[in-house]
């Protein structure tokens, strides 16, 4: 069970860093970007490619950026025209966005999985734990994960475009009015979340032998679980609900069910959805007649 | 009791922290045309909204042709928070929908106006016929209910003549101007067939003339299908001018209630409001 | 002028029927021809359900490809000869049922009938089983607001998923080996004829008065409810009878691929349908029909080469390679989304575009101004 256990924790923290990007996208835009967990496939299969061709020390930090840039030609080309539109429509532009990457990336790697030859060195290495070999990433993901979400809760509560990006997800029209540039705070919004979904998929794709077109969707479409039961629009909540649902995936692979590892965290979902659909710290919303 | 349509009970409507509706009682009788009026925020759309069951009040009861459709007390969180009064006076918990309140034969209006935009102006009154559809689903679709269709179709090209509104049956219904719109929305809420009428605002945004208008159509509807009407209304020659009775509003309390000249003659009321809106 | 409309309408579906017949009596069954039909007429019923779901009555429902799997398993399962169950479920002993409906209905109904009916009826099960699943979870999901009702109906569709591989179950579902063998319509006139009559249902149903409560639900949900329409009732009515022929669809759909396995029923698919139904027009049924065919057309057949290494006559191996087709359609979707985004129908039909033409024949009367 321990291994499980200590998996589980790894995988909550990378699932945190990518709900981290829904949750944040969602405070301000009321919108399932449902193609961020194909930003975090893209920022995987980058990471292939990169380390494949050129040494690490210039292969991470492009990764890093081209995510960024990919993330803010997104939503600049997808989702600004949309803005005044209905939200259906903007949900209808992120699902034809994610068939897009798929469907790209489909081409481009010839719908074969691309093996990671070259793994991040360092913390792709075996270690001992409890008796048990690991590798370090699984180590080195929660604390990573805890750092990364204290700097953006920093950033959030103590800077001026924290301060704007408050503004923007309490009253989208109201921060308008006041002279917040919500284009330019909704742009940083994408950044902040393309970039730590490729720190995600850095660390996610470590532990595993290729990067699929596929394999975004379900990753992505977890944490997004993991903002809403975490009370979406609440990072603090993203974080501990990605926690949570790593645990509890790894858990129930540990008692042997694993097939019915990906459809439990949709039961949590619709439990959470049905029982306290706010979420564990999210807002109550109410609609005026 | 049996005169009475529409009584309102103790009603408190309490949110969070913040007391919308205080202890509110009021009744209304069969045929009369009964204004509700107060300041801007005093109320008056969540005393409403309370009545047609969109809100649950906090604490209280509503009575509709002698029958006890709503009725709460404070519960929870509320135990603790409630600010109102009569609470132990209520045991039982009564929070039906807006529609089954609306089929019981109580129909209103909005004071934005709420037509369905994308539907004609025969279509948003043959709608509301819906609720008074026996036929289900599968007999609807393959037209065995073509005598009870007939007859709602009947009834909506009737009440579209009666609010004037037959030469455009065929337009978007957004299309039309205002004061049409808000004609329309009279008819889609009599297409329920209700017996009371709850009109919110029915002459926002209307010039003198279609004000007018609006007084003069609200008596004929009432005396030629036997309503009774229950509104909200800031324009005072049409709430002086049609009501039997009135009741005043203010900070969610009711202050006053009588006639339009008791009204126009108390002191409270003009303190309180109709001294501030002939300044404005 | 309502009469003119409905010859015109009528008409041109009469054409298209006697089209499909005469394709049928022409092409052999494997021609490329008979196979677009066929899945495109597939397509088009489950894209008409969705719309009537996310169209119509405004519910943005992603749990379609979940429905669907529902309607192919049943569908498989009660077709499959009892003399071929052992072969397709050798892992699992043959299998836990031992009837096939086709058989038992040819009992007393003689060969032919008897076959026929057998798969009507279970694509009949499989639809009514779609139905009580979605009126099991229509319960708690549909009290939801839009993207939650969005993200709630696919986990359900990923939950199905999950189930319908799952071992345990395997004595029924065939675990994650595949189900085969069953009988399956090989006249694209039959799979024509059978999703166009389940369109014209969908199409009378939303004319009619329940029709025109969705309608009233999707355009303002608290009017709807202040004049007497019950939104929970009319949700699950809409969400019920969209599952029911989402179903039937994945039977049908499982008819066309021989063979059924969990897997294709992913959330891609539903994707997939929703643009058809956003490339058709959302609130249009012959948008959705006409979307599906075309969609279908061009993807399995008039843009093959793109995936191929000719197109057009250019030949260019390095580009025209596999999924070039797919990175060329998503293209056209999210041009379609961006700037078209009412589609090619927009929430007009077949006979609005009729009524147009007589309306521009005839000097406009006076009375009805368009403003």
């Amino acid at each position: 069970m321990l291994p499980y256990l200590i998996n589980g924790v790894s995988v909550g923290g990378q699932y945190a860093l990518i709900a981290i990007g829904y949750t944040l996208v969602y405070g301000i835009l009321r919108l399932i970007n449902f193609a961020h967990g194909d930003v975090f496939m893209v920022a995987g299969l980058l990471m292939v490619y990169s380390t494949a061709s050129m040494p690490m020390y210039a292969a991470l930090p492009l990764v890093l950026i081209a995510t960024v840039i990919l993330g803010f030609c997104i939503e600049r080309a997808a989702y600004k025209p949309l803005r005044t539109a209905p939200r259906m429509s903007v949900m209808i532009s992120a699902i034809g966005v994610s068939y897009l990457i798929q469907n790209l990336a489909f081409y481009l790697t010839g719908g074969v999985p691309q093996p990671v030859v070259n793994p991040i060195p360092w913390i792709s290495e075996n270690v001992m734990i409890f008796g048990e070999s690991t590798k370090r990433v699984t180590l080195v993901t929660p604390v990573l994960t805890i750092l990364l979400v204290a700097g953006l809760v920093y950033l959030i509560n103590h800077t001026r475009i924290g301060l704007a990006m408050r503004a923007a997800a309490k009253d989208f029209e109201t921060a308008q009015l006041m002279g917040i540039k919500i284009n330019s705070v909704i742009s940083f919004t994408f950044v902040i979340g393309s970039f730590l979904a490729a720190v995600g998929a850095m660390l996610y794709f470590t532990n595993y032998p290729s990067v699929a077109i596929t394999s975004g969707g379900m990753p992505g479409l977890k944490a997004f679980v993991a903002a809403v039961f975490g009370g979406i629009g609440s990072i603090p909540g993203a974080v501990v609900g990605a926690f949570v649902i790593g645990l509890c995936e790894e858990i129930i692979k540990g008692i042997g069910l694993t097939t019915f590892s990906d459809a439990f965290t949709f039961a949590l979902l619709i439990v959470v959805l049905c029982v306290k659909p706010t979420g564990l710290f999210g807002e109550k919303v109410t609609d005026k007649v | 009791m049996a005169e009475n349509v529409l009584k309102v009970e103790n009603v408190t409507m309490q949110f969070g922290g913040v007391v919308a509706v205080d202890n509110m009682n009021l009744e209304i009788n069969q045929g009369e045309i009964v204004a509700l009026i107060g300041p801007n925020g005093a109320g008056k759309t969540t005393a409403f909204n309370v009545v047609t069951g969109v809100y649950q009040p906090t604490n209280g009861a509503v009575w509709f042709q002698g029958e006890k459709i709503v009725e709460n007390h404070p519960q929870g969180k509320m135990k603790q928070q409630y600010k109102g009064e009569h609470a132990g006076e209520y045991t039982g918990v009564r929070a039906p929908t807006p529609d089954a309140i609306t089929k019981l034969g109580m129909a209103r209006t909005f004071q934005n106006i709420r037509l369905w935009k994308s539907q004609t102006v025969f279509n948003n009154v043959l709608i509301a016929k819906h609720c008074r559809t026996h036929s289900n689903f599968l007999s609807a679709a393959f037209r065995l209910n073509r005598k009870e269709e007939q007859a709602q179709r009947q009834h909506v090209e009737e009440l579209l003549e009666l609010v004037g509104l037959s030469d455009v049956r065929d337009e978007l219904a957004t299309s039309l101007p205002y004061g049409k719109q808000r004609r329309l929305e009279i008819a889609r809420a009599l297409a329920t067939e209700p017996s009371l009428l709850l009109l919110d605002e029915p002459a926002a945004g209307m010039n003198p003339q279609e004000t007018d208008d609006l007084t003069a159509f609200i008596g004929e509807i009432r005396s030629r299908l036997g309503l009774t009407i229950f509104l909200i209304e800031h324009h005072m020659d049409l709430v002086m001018d049609i009501s039997d009775r009135i009741y005043v509003l203010d900070f969610g309390r009711l202050i006053a209630e009588g006639t339009p000249a008791e009204i126009q003659n108390n002191q409270r009321v003009i303190d309180a409001y109709l001294g501030v809106a002939e300044d404005a | 002028m309502k009469r003119k409309e409905t010859i015109w309408t009528a008409g041109i579906l009469l054409v298209l029927l006697v089209l499909c017949v005469v394709l049928d009596a022409s092409l052999p069954s494997y021609h490329i021809a008979v196979k677009v039909v066929e899945k495109a007429s597939v397509y088009a019923l489950v894209a008409v359900s969705m719309n009537l779901l996310n169209g119509f009555t405004g519910l943005f429902s992603l749990g379609q490809a979940g429905f669907m799997l529902l309607g192919a398993y049943a569908y498989g399962v009660l077709t499959i000869p009892v003399d071929k169950r052992p072969s397709v479920y050798q892992y699992f002993d043959g299998g836990a049922i031992q009837f096939s409906l086709p058989e038992a209905f040819s009992g007393f109904l003689g060969e032919g009938a008897g076959t026929v009916a057998g798969m009507l009826a279970a694509l009949l099960v499989g639809g009514l089983l779609a139905a009580l699943f979605a009126f099991l979870i229509g319960l708690p999901v549909l009290r939801l607001k839009s993207d939650y009702l969005a993200i709630a109906t696919l986990g359900f569709a990923e939950i199905l998923k999950a189930f319908f591989q799952w071992n345990a179950l395997g004595p029924i579902t065939n675990g994650s080996n595949l189900l085969k063998s069953y009988p399956v319509f090989s006249h694209p006139t039959a799979y024509v004829v059978l999703a166009g009559i389940l369109i014209a249902f969908i199409v009378l149903l939303i004319n009619s008065t329940y029709g025109r409560a969705f309608m009233a639900i999707r355009d303002d949900e608290v009017a709807a409810e202040a004049m007497g329409i019950n939104l929970a009732r009319h949700k699950r009515m809409a969400f019920i009878i969209s599952s029911f022929f989402a179903g039937v669809g994945g039977g049908m759909l499982a008819m066309y691929m021989g063979t059924i396995a969990a897997a294709p029923f992913k959330s891609a698919m539903t994707y997939e349908i929703l643009l058809i139904v956003v490339i058709g027009g959302i609130g249009s049924i012959t948008g959705s029909v006409l979307a599906s065919f075309l969609y279908i057309l061009s993807s399995e057949w008039l843009l093959r080469g793109l995936d191929s290494g000719s197109f057009l006559g250019i030949n260019a191996p390095g580009l025209f390679k596999n999924g070039f087709r797919m990175a060329v359609f998503s293209v056209i979707i999210m041009i379609v989304v961006l700037f078209f985004r009412k589609g090619i129908m927009g929430d007009k039909e077949l006979p609005d575009l009729f009524r147009r033409q007589s309306r521009r024949e005839r000097p406009e009367k006076g009375g009805a101004g368009n403003g």
